[in-house]
């Protein structure tokens, strides 16, 4: 995913001299195609996340785009106050980029799992936040932050994702993707998690179950239209992120339901469950001991089937 | 009490002469705006808002390729203040220079008002950066300043800086930056008022050597006297001289210079000027050290 990233952005960028790749000296061999072909439009603040950010402001107010890159927690929770009062509250054009959303870097430690930067983010007026769900999604995401005026946050996987979606067309801010049509439970899902959906389904369907499945590449703003029209036609809703519980897409979902008129679908919630994890082990390995891989999703959907 | 009507707070000499403003004379403006603003709002920083004036007034007056007329120029200098408590020093100079309108001085801190405790760009012409919160502003201005260099533009960026802040780490990060990216049309003004919020800096995280760090980390330091605006003007033209490295002007000053009780006394980091002897006997002194020339604009005409 932060291949596909790399790969998008320098094509956007080539056309575009404003467009610049700040990194908190992160990205070693990922970003050295942009480095290779567009040494002036890309620049290493060191590892300092605060004035790496507040840098991309200063940038951005003059007229430039502005990316930050880094991975985990550190373009976004260390640097929080920098993203909120001098990109956000001036409306600027800083799109900040999280490379290792959710157990990425499972094994690195807790230190390296973002798993609350969703809802922190998602909480700060004026910054919109997608996490794409697969390369495909990651490449219409990275095209469509540059298109979207203001503050933004792409929330990015690593690499080896799957390619999942054949072709995307009309990929929009603020609307999900449906993936298959079913019955009886429609399943949301958002960022690199996706993989989970994609193998529980597969599963499901030799079992003869077929849930409706939608991935959700923006969280904020969320499709409400999506949500209402499942709300209305579904028994039950099942949500999955690598993520906490607190404040994150499920959450998003959530509100939404719970300010709606009349009788809903019930809603699942497949996320962390509020928290921190000291397990050492691999993605792969950590969403299973947190019951959110494919298991966990089979089990969320057949309970409600 | 409303503010006069004039078109000017600085008397012209002489028929039909263009009236210059002088930068002594907009300091002691910036001093009497800031004494009525924080006493009508009961808003804080009085203290910062004196130390300041000095440094706003050359900056703003004799510095600062800055004018209403230029709010969109790509090539208009940058002044960011980083210290942003102190903003009604900000406001009063811009409404001096002509801005916007000295009466709105008077909204500051009220509801409704576009004039915040901590300067704010929202709507203010002006005023390039909202700040507040320490150790972000100079930050700003370094990639202010950094796209100067990348486009090759003449502007220069001014970021006022306290010394409180620079407990903050962000500025040492903004340090080792603009160190390495040569930023030499960067200009950070530190008012170097020995004081923070609770006590003297040098009782809550020593500063000593302070020159000397910055000069560490690699920056062009000048060390004068932040009340001596022949020593600002100077320094300001000493940093336009080096070629590449970004300059850090430590502008010593007095935090609540101009008004005697409030002179390096830590009460008035908070504390608003009261009705009574306060607010009396800062004006008095104020007026006693009133520049040739200068009109108070919140005194009756008939006086």
């Amino acid at each position: 995913m932060r291949d596909t990233f790399v790969k998008t952005l320098l094509e956007i960028a080539k056309k575009d001299k404003n467009v610049y790749i700040v990194t908190g000296d992160l990205g070693f061999g990922v970003l050295k195609p942009f480095w290779t072909e567009l040494p002036d439009q890309i620049i290493n603040a060191g590892i300092a996340e605060q004035n790496m950010t507040s840098i991309a402001a200063g940038l951005a107010m003059q007229g430039k785009i502005v990316y930050t890159y880094s991975i985990g927690n550190f373009p976004t929770l260390r640097c929080i106050e920098q993203i909120r009062n001098d990109c956000a509250y001036h409306n600027a054009n800083v799109k900040v980029v999280c490379v290792g959303g959710g157990f990425v870097y499972g094994s690195l430690g807790m230190s390296h799992h973002a798993t609350e930067d969703i809802a922190i983010m998602r909480a700060l007026p004026d910054v919109t936040v997608l996490a794409p769900g697969d390369l495909v999604e990651a490449e219409a995401a990275t095209k469509a932050i540059y298109e979207t005026p203001g503050t933004c946050y792409l929330r990015l996987g690593r690499g080896g994702e799957k390619r999942i979606h054949e072709k995307l067309d009309g990929f929009e801010v603020g609307k999900a993707i449906e993936i298959q049509q079913g019955e009886k439970v429609a399943v949301f899902s958002t960022g690199a998690i996706f993989d989970e959906v994609d193998e529980a389904c597969g599963e499901l369907k030799a079992q003869g179950i077929v849930p409706t499945v939608y991935t959700f590449p923006t969280v904020k703003p969320i499709d409400k239209e999506v949500i209402l029209e499942c709300a209305k036609n579904y028994k039950a809703i099942v949500t999955v992120e690598e993520h906490n519980l607190s404040g994150g897409f499920g959450s998003a979902v959530a509100e939404v339901l719970a300010e709606s008129d009349g009788a809903h679908a019930k809603l699942v919630r497949v996320a962390l469950d509020d928290r921190y994890s000291c397990i050492v082990g691999s993605q792969k390995y950590l969403r299973k001991q947190y019951s959110i891989d494919a298991k966990a999703i089979i089990e969320k959907v057949k309970e409600n089937w | 009490m409303p503010i006069r009507q004039i078109k000017q707070t600085c008397v012209a000499v002489g028929d039909g002469m263009e009236i210059l403003m002088k930068s002594e004379q907009l300091a002691w403006l910036i001093r009497r705006h800031g004494i009525e603003m924080t006493h009508i709002s009961h808003g804080s920083h009085i203290g910062a808002i004196l130390s300041v004036a000095d440094i706003v007034a050359v900056l703003y007056n004799d510095v600062a390729n800055v004018s209403p007329e230029k709010l969109k120029d790509e090539n208009r200098d940058r002044i960011i203040l980083s210290k942003g408590h102190a903003g009604a020093a900000i406001y009063a100079a811009l409404a001096e220079k002509g801005f916007f309108d000295r009466e709105e001085l008077k909204t500051h801190y009220a509801d409704g008002s576009r004039l915040s405790g901590h300067v704010s760009h929202k709507g203010v012409p002006g005023v390039e950066f909202s700040t507040g919160s320490l150790g972000h502003g100079a930050c700003v201005a370094a990639g202010m300043a950094l796209n100067a260099k990348l486009e090759k533009k003449p502007y220069y960026t001014y970021a006022i800086v306290g010394d409180g802040e620079c407990d903050e780490g962000s500025i040492w990060e903004m340090a080792l930056f603009a160190n390495h990216f040569k930023l030499n049309q960067f200009v950070v003004v530190v008012d170097h008022n020995k004081m923070q919020s609770l006590d003297f800096c040098e009782n809550t995280l020593a500063l000593a050597p302070f020159a000397d760090k910055w000069r560490s980390f690699g920056w062009n330091v000048l060390d004068i006297d932040g009340h001596d605006h022949d020593a600002l003007r100077d320094a300001f033209a000493k940093a336009k001289e080096s070629a590449d490295k970004p300059t850090v002007i430590i502008a010593n000053t007095v935090k609540g210079k101009g008004v005697s009780f409030m002179e390096f006394d830590i009460l008035w980091h908070y504390r608003f000027p009261h009705d009574g002897e306060e607010y009396d006997g800062a004006l008095a002194e104020l007026h006693a050290a009133m520049p040739d020339g200068v009109v108070d604009p919140y005194e009756e005409e008939a006086k």
